[in-house]
């Protein structure tokens, strides 16, 4: 590696522009004419509209217009979708009820959008949505999942009975009961998920511009995945052609999954735009963010894992009832199904496994993917039954797992993923020896003198990146393929653009993107420019989440650069008069190998450019695309240790030390991974301590602010020690299997399996306030 | 309506607003210095925060009113003839940042921090600090980490020019 090569810590190149107030994100963007949206929304969980009347907000200063549902449907746009088709047991596709941009019938959550005012201003667009008079017709309301599938309850959608989405099973049922009949030991657990809100600190918004001369809109908006969302406007939500509409991701402030997802607000200002003649923009305020940005988790499952008389898992049954909210938001039935349990093998051989899923509507925002999207609820599953079963089994937590891991590679599981690299013993002595983990029983000693429970637990944690082929994931309901995009620009100068469809919103790709090239051509760092987030500039891109820019989008940038180097060396080798196998690129310069011929890179790309002296038959210009399907996921893994001391007075924990160990294949940039770690460990540990998303009986949120939701602040953690001892990733060019999620997949589990061997009362739910935990400790008195 | 003057990164600003406009928004919207972000309604996340008068404030807690005739620093106005204030070039160094949409409240804090501790800080002292930022990427190791970098620094500094 070069300094600024594959695998250096390279500082990031964007840190400039953000540090110094020069981002541009899409509440930054200013457009002449431009007006101010503010929605009405349903302040009721679940009711029947019966008249929107706007007559009075119109004549409000500052008002340009009110827009409502009906105007919206009267004008064709289309129904948001759920882009997954999944098919439950008895072969009937899912159940998707209609959800409306605008709601013109019934609103189903509180939150649910009703009608956009546009005006002079933003406090002008907000009085007048006040003086907007919804009557609503109020109808019962249902929030928790397991009681909206029993009988007599509210209906939310006619085309779903009983609330049911879809009723879905992976694996061998038979093969799984004949297990636990003939197990030594069967543990039974009931797992809680707490939903949660992603919060990225930027809050969603979008900027709709409809240019009645050319009949074109553009939309800036707060996307993880622009050419998705510019795909999903044109084909299903009818605002305009894909050749009509240029969809701009510009700097985005954070994602966590939550901005994936084609909502309500972007088609409606682009339609508002056109409607009043003007740039419409909106943008959300937190509690809106809390009220309608897709929530996480909200899972349910009852546990059955059976063992043999050798601690050797037989068989691990799984029935888990997922909450998906109100409406099917765009993946959401992707995440409780093949996100979730294709992964509850874990780290571990077991030779029979059967999940059955279902999928309930309820009065509450939708549930897509929160980062780790269904591997964190398959993790911590797997990870409190294994802490229980040792447990109950007497054995250390560290052994049960031993006995268990996948030892050879590749291992098919059976419930279809096939792992392909692995080392978990090695992460496991990893974590444990930083962890001090022999030492423990003296801390714990010494705590006890102090009047201080302290407990540690471990979490072994496997995920699946980098979906794909498409072709597999289209045969399991995907909509679209995942693969990713890229295009090498050298230019005359020799400087380089690289074009991807990946997305940048805090991951750094403006540096790790560019470290591939000046890594491969030797060139400075400073004379590559990433472009990323623009329709009009990159002609398609899947995205960026599952922790798929590395191992997905760099490996199309590597398709990409193999193309352009091929090429670079048939002009060098032409100028020099030299064999093109004879070329090698070093330090910015073609040379012929063994000899003092060299040409500079950019006097080579200036040849590609005036094209005086080509090889015959050879185009001019230097520019080559890619696109890049991967042959599988990829299956990054580690173990987490985390050790806290719980306050017998208080219910308080602390956390004194959090260790985590990852394999992630080979690494770019270390310093970014482990920036995406501790990101990771700080929302995984928010879940297990803090986060929780709270709606009363009649469907109002209790957790719409800062005030109410506890996001976790720099003094509820810890520094936190990680490492890597990486197996790399052999299906993808660079070795690459992401880290994006990791540190929220498998740190949630490590928390709960340390405090509850501090307090010594394994019947603990997330999140564990002190609340929950001084109860459960003095229970086990 | 009412016309607000102040000082905002070294100039003299005037702007006409609603008495109801909150400082931050006549920062952002008035005067077009979009890098003081709003990350929430409650005065919770500290995004907004800015220097008024020395000291740190969140803009989004204050009318623009109350701030006329007061001198206001952004974070537009914190790097000096384009060299990176030494807290900001800290957060650089040590990946104090991810998304960025936090990071000018971050530093505009951190600087205060420094400035109030005289560059005295340890960990625990930082943590208890940030108490009124918050950030959703870095789990604020980094974050820490720069901040201790910076005091550091910016202490040296200050006792070699004593």
């Amino acid at each position: 590696m070069g300094v600024e090569g594959i695998g250096a810590r390279v500082a990031r190149k964007e840190d400039k522009r953000f540090l110094t107030g020069k981002g541009r994100y899409t509440d930054d963007m200013s457009v002449p004419g431009m007006k101010y949206a503010v929605f009405v929304r349903s302040p009721h969980a679940h009711a029947k509209i019966v008249k929107v009347d706007a007559s009075a907000a119109r004549g409000m200063p500052g008002v340009i217009g009110v827009l409502d549902g009906k105007q919206l449907l009267a004008d064709g746009i289309g129904n948001l979708i759920c882009g997954w088709m999944i098919h439950s047991k008895d072969g009937s596709p899912m159940k998707m009820g209609a959800w409306r941009p605008l709601a013109h019938e019934t609103v189903r959550y509180v939150g649910d959008a009703v009608a956009i005012v546009v005006a002079d201003s933003v406090a002008e667009a907000r009085d007048a949505a006040e003086a907007v008079v919804v009557e609503y017709r109020e109808l019962p309301v249902v929030i928790d999942a397991t009681r909206a599938l029993e009988a007599g309850q509210p209906q939310l959608h006619p085309e779903a009975p009983n609330n049911l989405i879809f009723d879905w099973q992976i694996g061998d049922e038979a093969a799984t009961d004949t297990a636990i009949a003939a197990a030594a030991h069967v543990t039974e657990v009931t797992i809680h998920n707490n939903r949660l809100s992603p919060n990225p600190m930027e809050p969603r918004a979008a900027l709709g511009i409809y240019d009645a001369g050319d009949d074109h809109y553009t939309c800036y908006t707060t996307s993880q995945n622009p050419h998705v969302a510019r795909l999903v406007m044109s084909a299903f939500y009818n605002v305009a052609p894909e050749n009509k509409l240029r969809v701009i991701a510009p700097d985005v402030g954070g994602g966590f999954g939550s901005k994936i997802y084609i909502y309500p607000e972007e088609i409606v200002c682009l339609w508002a735009s056109k409607r009043t003649g003007v740039p419409v923009k909106w943008t959300s305020d937190r509690t809106e963010a809390f009220l309608t940005d897709a929530h996480g988790r909200d899972h349910v499952s009852k546990v059955k894992m059976a063992f043999d008389a050798n601690n050797r898992i037989i068989g691990l049954k799984v029935d888990t009832v997922a909450n998906l909210g109100a409406y099917m938001s765009l993946f959401s039935s992707a995440v409780p199904t093949y996100l979730y349990a294709t992964l509850l093998s874990g780290q571990y051989a077991i030779p029979a496994i059967h999940a059955n899923v279902r999928t309930v509507y309820t009065n509450t925002a939708p549930v897509d993917a929160y980062r780790g999207a269904g591997r964190p609820e398959a993790t911590y599953l797997l990870e409190r039954t294994m802490e229980t079963a040792a447990r109950e089994l007497g054995v250390s937590p560290a052994e049960l797992r031993r006995v268990n891991f996948i030892r050879s590679f590749p291992h098919q599981t059976p419930v279809i993923m096939n792992y392909d690299a692995g080392d978990y013993e090695a992460s496991l002595e990893a974590a444990m020896k930083a962890a001090d983990w022999n030492g423990f029983a003296a801390r714990k000693a010494e705590a006890e003198r102090r009047g201080m429970k302290r407990g540690i637990g471990m979490s072994c944690y496997i995920e699946a990146c980098g979906i794909a082929p498409s072709a597999a994931v289209g045969s399991l309901g995907a909509g679209v393929g995942l693969w990713e995009s890229a295009e090498v620009r050298v230019n005359a100068v020799g400087t380089i653009e690289v074009l991807t469809g990946s997305h940048s919103h805090g991951q750094g790709h403006e540096t790790t993107f560019a470290q591939l090239v000046a890594d491969r051509f030797g060139v400075p760092l400073d004379s590559v420019n990433i472009v990323h987030g623009d329709t009009d500039k990159v002609q398609m891109g899947m995205g960026t989440y599952g922790s798929r820019s590395g191992a997905v989008g760099m490996s199309a940038v590597v398709k990409a650069l193999d193309k352009v180097e091929a090429k670079a060396k048939k002009i060098a080798a032409h100028l020099m008069e030299a064999d093109e196998s004879d070329i090698v690129i070093e330090n910015g310069e073609l040379k012929v190998a063994g000899t003092d011929k060299a040409v500079p890179w950019f006097q080579m790309a200036l040849a590609a450019y005036t094209a005086h002296n080509l090889p015959a038959g050879m185009e001019p210009g230097l520019k080559e695309g890619a696109f890049y399907d991967p042959a599988n996921f990829t299956f990054p893994a580690g173990c987490y240790i985390c050790e806290v001391e719980v306050d017998p007075d208080t219910g308080r924990t602390k956390i004194v030390q959090f260790v985590a160990a990852d394999d992630f294949g080979n690494i770019i940039n270390p310093m970014i991974v482990e920036g995406q770690v501790h990101g990771g460990l700080a929302q995984g540990i928010g879940q297990a301590l803090l986060e929780g998303v709270h709606y009363d009986a009649s469907g109002q949120l209790l957790t719409a602010s800062y005030m109410d939701y506890a996001m976790p602040r720099a003094d509820d953690l810890p520094s936190f020690q990680v490492s890597t001892s990486n197996t790399p990733c052999p299906n993808n060019p660079l070795g690459i299997k992401g880290c994006g999620e990791a540190g929220a997949i498998g740190s949630p589990p490590a928390l709960i399996n340390a405090i509850t061997d501090a307090i010594g009362n394994n019947a603990l739910t997330m999140p564990a306030t002190p609340q929950k935990v001084w109860a459960a400790a003095h229970a086990a008195k | 309506m009412a016309k607000v003057t102040m000082t905002v990164n070294g100039r003299q600003v005037s702007g006409h607003c609603d008495d109801r406009t909150l400082l931050v928004q006549f920062i952002r919207e008035n005067l077009g210095l979009t890098g003081t972000h709003v990350g929430c309604d409650t005065t919770q996340c500290g995004a907004c925060v800015i220097h008024m008068d020395g000291k740190s404030v969140k803009s989004c807690s204050i009318l623009a009113a109350q701030a006329a005739g007061s001198t206001i620093t952004t974070i537009e106005g914190l790097a000096a003839d384009g060299e990176l204030h030494p807290v900001q070039a800290a957060f650089k160094a040590n990946h104090g940042l991810q998304c960025g949409f936090c990071t000018p409240g971050m530093v505009m804090t951190a600087v205060d921090m420094i400035r109030r501790h005289q560059g005295q800080l340890d960990e625990a002292t930082v943590r208890a600090e940030l108490e009124g930022n918050i950030c959703r990427c870095t789990g604020y190791h980094n974050i820490v980490k720069a901040i201790l970098a910076a005091a550091a620094e910016m202490s040296g500094a200050r006792v070699a020019a004593e």
